[in-house]
C-alpha cells in the first residue's frame, strides 16, 4: 500500500492534496478504505457549507460500521464528488483517485492545521 | 496493524495470511473478515459458492449410555429423540430460562453427540454441561481443538464438494451429517450452514485442513468458489433471518421472547434445566405477546445497527435493533428488530429507526428477507 507523496494526511486518515488557486481536494486514504471495507454509503457536506478542521462533517457506511468524515483544514466546501455518492464503491477502489470526496477553500484566517504528516509520516502512523 | 498475541490461531492461520486476508479478533481467535470485498464474497455464496474457516467453533462431545436422556436434561431439545445421522437446532437455557447459548447437535452414533457451540460462549456450555452430566452414565469431553470445521457453502456446493468424495451426498439432507473422505482425509460432512444456501460443513482434523482448503479451492476453481470471511458470513445469516448470539439471542431473552419457542420442548419426558422459568415464559408470550423478532427493509440507504431505537410516527421508542447491515441481495439496508406486536405486522406503516438522530422510514416485512429457490 504506498500514500502518493505529494499528499499530506491526518490522522483521521484523510487526505490533502496541494491546493490549486486556494483551493485543497480531501478523500480517504486507502488503509483507511481497507480497514473499513466496503462501503455502501457517503454522505458529504454540501457546497457553501463551512467545514472546521477536526471537526465531522459527512459520513461513511461500510457493511460493518459508520465513520465520520473530518475535513483536514477548516474552510468552505467549493464542490463535491457525486460519483462516490452515487457509486460509494469508488471509495475502496480508488480512494486516492476518483474516489475522492469533496473540494474545500482553505480559510485563511484559520491558518494551517500543523498536525498534518507527510506520507512517510503517515505510513509510520498506520503501522504502529 | 499488530496482531493481539492473546488471540488463538486455527489450523488455517497461514492459509488466510498467504491469502491475505484482513483478520480480526473474534471471541479471542483471529479469523479472516474478509479476504478482499466481502460484499463481492457475500455474492458469491449466493451465486456459486464460498469457502469458510468456521474452526472457532467450539465442540464437545457428549457419549455414554445415558448421553440421549443426559441432553434431554441439559438442554431445551428432545435429543433421545433424534435420528442417528441428523442434526438439530436447540439451545441451552439457564434455571431462569435465559438463552445460554443456541447450539447444533450431530447424532453421530446412538451413545454418541457432537454439541456445536458458539467461540464465545464454547467455555460457559462446556461447563454447564459437565456440571448438569453429575447425575448421568455420560461423558462431556472438550473437544474444541480436535476439530477444524470448514464450511463449503452455496449452489455450487454439491458438485464442489462431489468431486473430491465417493459420499452419497445427494442422500444426505439439510440438518443431517455422515463420517466420510473428503480429498482422502476422514471428515464428518454434514449439511448444515449459516448462510442460507445449500452448502456442507466439513469437521476434520485440525492436521487436514490445509489440505483439505487446498483440494476445495482446487475443485472450485471453475465455479467461482471463492474464500469468504466472517463479514460476509454475518450479512449472509442476516438476509436470511437467522439470529446470532449477542444480538437476537441472550442470557436475558428466553427462546420465546425470541419468537424461538419451537425449539423448546416442553413436554418431553423428564424434567430439563429451565422448565419451570421456560412453561411460565411460554404462559406469558401466550397472554401478552412481548415484543416480536421482525424484519425492517430501509427505504433511505443509510443503515441501522444494533442498539439504534425503532420508533413510531411521534418518536416514541417502540423497538429495538438488534442487527443491522447493507444487503448485497436487496440492495438496501436491512435490520433485524424487537418491535412492539402492534408495529410488527408486515406492512405496518409508521415504523421508523433512530439513526444517529435522524428518523428513517422503514418497511416492516416478514423474516427471512431471503429464501433461496429449491
Amino acid at each position: 500500500m504506498s500514500n502518493p507523496e505529494q499528499l499530506r494526511y491526518s490522522k483521521e486518515h484523510e487526505w490533502l492534496s496541494a491546493a490549486e488557486d486556494g483551493v485543497a481536494t480531501v478523500g480517504i486514504t486507502e488503509y483507511a478504505a481497507t480497514q473499513l471495507g466496503d462501503v455502501v454509503y457517503v454522505e458529504l457536506p454540501e457546497a457553501g457549507a463551512a467545514v472546521t478542521a477536526g471537526e465531522p462533517c459527512g459520513e461513511l457506511e461500510s457493511t460493518k460500521s459508520v465513520s465520520d468524515i473530518y475535513s483536514p483544514i477548516s474552510g468552505t466546501i467549493t464542490e463535491v464528488n457525486q460519483n462516490v455518492v452515487d457509486d460509494p464503491a469508488l471509495v475502496n477502489s480508488e480512494p486516492f483517485g476518483d474516489g475522492w470526496l469533496f473540494r474545500v477553500r482553505a480559510d485563511e484566517a484559520a491558518g494551517e492545521p500543523d498536525d498534518l504528516l507527510s506520507a512517510d509520516e503517515y505510513a509510520t502512523f498506520t503501522s504502529e | 496493524m499488530t496482531d493481539d498475541i492473546l488471540s488463538r490461531t486455527t489450523a488455517l492461520d497461514a492459509t488466510h495470511r498467504a491469502l491475505g486476508a484482513t483478520m480480526t479478533d473474534f471471541a479471542g481467535w483471529s479469523m479472516p473478515l474478509r479476504y478482499g470485498s466481502e460484499r463481492a464474497e457475500h455474492v458469491a455464496v449466493r451465486t456459486a459458492a464460498g469457502l469458510f474457516d468456521l474452526s472457532h467453533m467450539g465442540e464437545v462431545t457428549v457419549s455414554g449410555p445415558e448421553a440421549g436422556a443426559f441432553l434431554d436434561h441439559a438442554l431445551v431439545g428432545h435429543l433421545s429423540a433424534l435420528a442417528v445421522g441428523r442434526a438439530r437446532y436447540t439451545m441451552i437455557c439457564d434455571a431462569a430460562g435465559g438463552i445460554l447459548d443456541d447450539l447444533i447437535v450431530y447424532r453421530l452414533a446412538e451413545d454418541r453427540y457432537l454439541v456445536v457451540a458458539n467461540a464465545a460462549n464454547a467455555a460457559a456450555v462446556l461447563a454447564a454441561l459437565t456440571a448438569r452430566a453429575a447425575d448421568f452414565d455420560a461423558d462431556v469431553r472438550d473437544d474444541r481443538d480436535a476439530y477444524a470445521l470448514i464450511a463449503v457453502q452455496g449452489p455450487r456446493a454439491p458438485e464442489i464438494l462431489g468431486r473430491l468424495t465417493d459420499a452419497d451426498l445427494a442422500g444426505l439432507r439439510y440438518y443431517a451429517g455422515l463420517p466420510g473422505t473428503v480429498a482422502d482425509r476422514p471428515v464428518m460432512i454434514a449439511r448444515t450452514g449459516y448462510t442460507g444456501e445449500d452448502g456442507f460443513e466439513l469437521f476434520c482434523d485440525p492436521a487436514d485442513a490445509p489440505a483439505l482448503w487446498a483440494a476445495l479451492t482446487e475443485a472450485g476453481r471453475d465455479d467461482g468458489l471463492v474464500p469468504c470471511g466472517l463479514a460476509c458470513r454475518d450479512t449472509l445469516r442476516l438476509e436470511a433471518g437467522m439470529p446470532l448470539y449477542g444480538h437476537e439471542l441472550s442470557l436475558a431473552t428466553t427462546p420465546y421472547d425470541a419468537g424461538l419457542g419451537r425449539v423448546v420442548k416442553l413436554a418431553k419426558p423428564g424434567g430439563f434445566v429451565g422448565r419451570a422459568a421456560l412453561a411460565a415464559a411460554a404462559e406469558r408470550a401466550a397472554e401478552r405477546p412481548p415484543r416480536v423478532l421482525t424484519g425492517l427493509v430501509a427505504r433511505g440507504r443509510r443503515v441501522p445497527r444494533a442498539g439504534f431505537a425503532v420508533v413510531d410516527a411521534d418518536g416514541a421508542v417502540v423497538g429495538e435493533v438488534t442487527s443491522g447491515a447493507p444487503s448485497p441481495t436487496l440492495g438496501r439496508p436491512i435490520a433485524m428488530a424487537y418491535v412492539d406486536p402492534a408495529y410488527a405486522a408486515p406492512g405496518t406503516e409508521g415504523v421508523l429507526v433512530d439513526v444517529r438522530g435522524t428518523h428513517e422510514s422503514y418497511d416492516v416485512v416478514a423474516l427471512p428477507f431471503y429464501q433461496r429457490r429449491k
